[in-house]
């Protein structure tokens, strides 16, 4: 019967249940099965015998009539604490303790050492001679090649065709069932620096490898919520053939810093504000969100948007040093569930 | 100051940028060095050796074709040796003293030095069989392999030997390959043909690395998966968690049960491999790293020392000269026009680049 350990804690009488719910087992149990177990309890001893709960009824009726006055009860309480400490701020005034900022799982993320110094020497000079570092220091330009995996439907080619018109200097070719590994000698032949695959399953596009192309690295990314150009409610008319403005959010990790960049070398380096278009890559726990808008200021400090083009999300999976082959290539780094992904705020972009 | 901390440092890495980074695991701390001052792509350093005389001298091989010496003591480089010939990076060193060529063919991923025998080296890469070489004795090597049977499909099977080890006690070699096999052959019996073979994976398998009770083997694939083999019976023993990327270099510790690893994900990792199995430290060094050398000795502990008197340093000059006055020959294969030079001996890969081919 002394079961101490019970989330309501010894009393049976609703009004002697605590709002801090969680302090009562600790006490419970810590105390042992003395009827004035904890001294912050009420002189009102419960009737019932210590070490009772809600739970142990075994009428269901009489259980749940139990549990919801307790809600109840707990509700109640929580209204009446939020507002006493309403009054107070008020009364206070000004000098209020600030108001606590709320936990959400971005601010309680946990520290990454691979995190970019931007005083950091060593990285920006690994940055300065990676890969792009040919697209940085202005010497090329973009030059895009957009396919999908063999015989595409509908989705994907409307897919590929609105990518088209939101990249600049972008060709969609059909994929006659080639082997990228063929593709990719062609391609640099003549002179494109990315190779854009669309991946399609059961009718739908799911995946997107993007392999930067002279020998740069190929990221392969998993696609969900895909919303084309019709389906997109309240947008704009179709986007004009201006270069748009890029926007990369939230790419802090050094892997984060190399899928960042790889994106920002799809589009060519000056863009046309009088198209007032940006394409915005948005990375917020381990996903990117690609979307494309027309902004207008309206004031000096309001602008609005209007979105245009296709909007999706993606998931980087694996990162390949070198260009596309998964058998035979080596992987900078490699999405691992069961490894990687054990906490709900460690993230790796 | 600098010299002091080049001391304690347990694990030496070389990295993409040409930095050489030592790294000392109790302060978890990682300091570079470079040659020029400041780090050159250029010199990507490919190999890492130990140099004559214990495991002060660390011989840095970069991808511009020298060879560096460093010392562990004063944490400066000391000398550079340039070794023309040949095309690729380097594939493996080893202290000596003649500039040798080996005619060895294409396509080579490695060459060891048994450490036994420091005048044997094995080769092999790929479409290279492994060959055991002697360089004391004459210009054909000592043992070469034969490749396996055709398989099921009667169908050749390729060679691609990435990482090669002479196994303590015996002749024996191990090998493991870009096909995802694990071999070991015995130049002391008949057969050419591996003795034992395993397979771990789906994919190319980059480093290997010997246990200390000389039983099995750790090997490491371009998905970070490190596996432990036995191989008396080629079963898979277990598996080490924890990388992400491809693995480069591995190297387990003579007494200890501990391995280093380091790869493509920039994270150098110390794993404990029995008694529990599991991840001691990692420490993040801002750059891909290439390859790692693990210092062999006991203490591990920080020792507060004060730095050397400056009077030390010219014997330290003498004998390092010394060093390079001992030497072996070895036989030549090259036509007389190139003369025998102070250097390390090292051999190449040689590439044939394949029109139309990219390298991964």
């Amino acid at each position: 019967m002394a079961k101490a350990a019970d989330k309501t804690g010894s009393g049976g009488k609703k009004n002697l249940k605590r709002k801090a719910v969680t302090e009562e087992p600790q006490e419970a149990t810590v105390a042992g099965d003395e009827a004035t177990e904890s001294g912050v309890q009420p002189a009102k001893a419960a009737a019932f015998p210590p070490g009772f709960s809600i739970s142990e009824i075994k009428n269901k009726q009489r259980r749940h009539l139990m549990f919801t006055r307790w809600k109840q009860q707990q509700r109640k309480e929580k209204l009446a604490a939020k507002k006493k400490l309403k009054k107070q701020r008020e009364a206070l005034g000004d000098k209020a303790p600030p108001k606590p900022v709320p936990k959400t799982i971005d601010n309680q993320r946990v520290y990454d050492e691979t995190i970019v110094d931007p005083n950091d020497e060593e990285v920006a000079y690994d940055e300065a001679t990676d890969e792009f570092a040919s697209y940085f220091n202005r010497q090329t330009s973009p030059k895009i090649l957009i396919t999908t995996s063999d015989r595409p439907h509908g989705r994907t080619v409307k897919l590929c065709e609105q990518l088209s018109t939101v990249i600049p200097n972008s060709h969609v070719y059909y994929r006659r069932g080639l082997a990228l590994k063929k593709i990719i000698p062609q391609c640099i032949s003549r002179d494109f620096t990315d190779l854009i695959v669309i991946n399609e399953d059961r009718k739908t596009p799911n995946g997107l490898i993007l392999s930067h192309l002279p020998n740069g690295p190929t990221a392969h990314f998993k696609m969900s919520s895909v919303r084309l150009r019709k389906e997109i409610k309240r947008r704009g008319k179709d986007p004009t053939e201006h270069r748009p403005e890029i926007i990369l959010n939230n790419f802090t990790t050094r892997l984060g810093h190399s899928i960042g960049r790889m994106f920002a070398s799809l589009f060519p380096h000056n863009p046309q504000f009088i198209g007032r278009q940006v394409a915005t890559f948005h990375n917020q726990r381990d996903y990117i969100f690609f979307r494309f808008h027309r902004y207008i200021f309206k004031s000096e400090k309001k602008a609005g948007i209007q979105e245009l083009g296709p909007r999706f999300t993606l998931k980087l999976r694996s990162l390949q040093k070198g260009t596309f082959d998964s058998k035979y290539g080596e992987y900078e780094w490699v999405h691992k569930p069961r490894e990687m992904d054990t906490s709900r705020r460690k993230f790796h972009l | 100051m600098a010299a002091a901390v080049a001391r304690w440092n347990h694990v030496w890495v070389g990295t993409e940028t040409g930095i050489l980074k030592g790294v000392n695991l109790q302060r978890k701390q990682a300091t570079n060095f470079t040659a020029a001052g400041q780090p050159r792509r250029e010199e990507a350093v490919s190999v890492l050796c130990w140099g004559a005389g214990g495991e002060t001298q660390i011989l840095v091989g970069c991808a511009d074709g020298t060879v560096k010496r460093f010392g562990t003591e004063e944490g400066v480089f000391q000398g550079q040796r340039h070794c023309p010939g040949g095309e690729g990076a380097f594939r493996g060193l080893r202290p000596g003293r003649r500039l040798l060529e080996l005619r060895v063919g294409p396509g080579l991923c490695r060459m060891r030095q048994d450490p036994a025998r420091p005048h044997v080296v094995a080769t092999g890469g790929k479409e290279n069989a492994l060959k055991v070489w002697d360089l004391q004795g004459s210009e054909e090597p000592v043992f070469r392999a034969k490749n396996v049977r055709n398989d099921w499909l009667d169908l050749r099977v390729p060679i691609w030997d990435q990482d090669i080890q002479f196994l303590p006690g015996s002749q024996k070699l191990v090998t493991c390959t870009g096909y995802h096999q694990v071999r070991v052959y015995d130049p002391a019996s008949p057969q050419r043909r591996p003795v034992l073979e395993t397979t771990y994976g789906e994919y190319p398998l980059t480093a290997m690395t010997l246990t200390p009770e000389g039983n099995s083997v750790i090997v490491g694939n371009t998905h970070g998966q490190l596996a432990e083999i036995d191989l008396r019976q080629g079963r898979l023993l277990g598996c080490l968690k924890g990388l992400a990327g491809s693995v480069r270099g591995l190297q387990c510790h003579p007494s200890k049960p501990l391995l280093a690893s380091c790869g493509l994900d920039r994270v150098l990792r110390i794993h404990r491999i029995r008694n529990p199995r599991g991840l001691e430290h990692k420490v993040y060094l801002k750059s891909r790293l290439n390859c790692l050398l693990l210092s062999g000795r006991d203490n591990w502990e920080d020792e507060p020392q004060e730095p050397q008197e400056p009077g030390e340093l010219p014997s330290e000059d003498r004998e390092t000269d010394e060093l390079w006055a001992s030497l072996e020959a070895a036989a030549k294969r090259k036509l007389p026009d190139s003369e025998p030079a102070q250097g390390a001996l090292q051999s190449r890969r040689r590439k044939k680049k394949r029109a139309g081919s990219t390298s991964p």
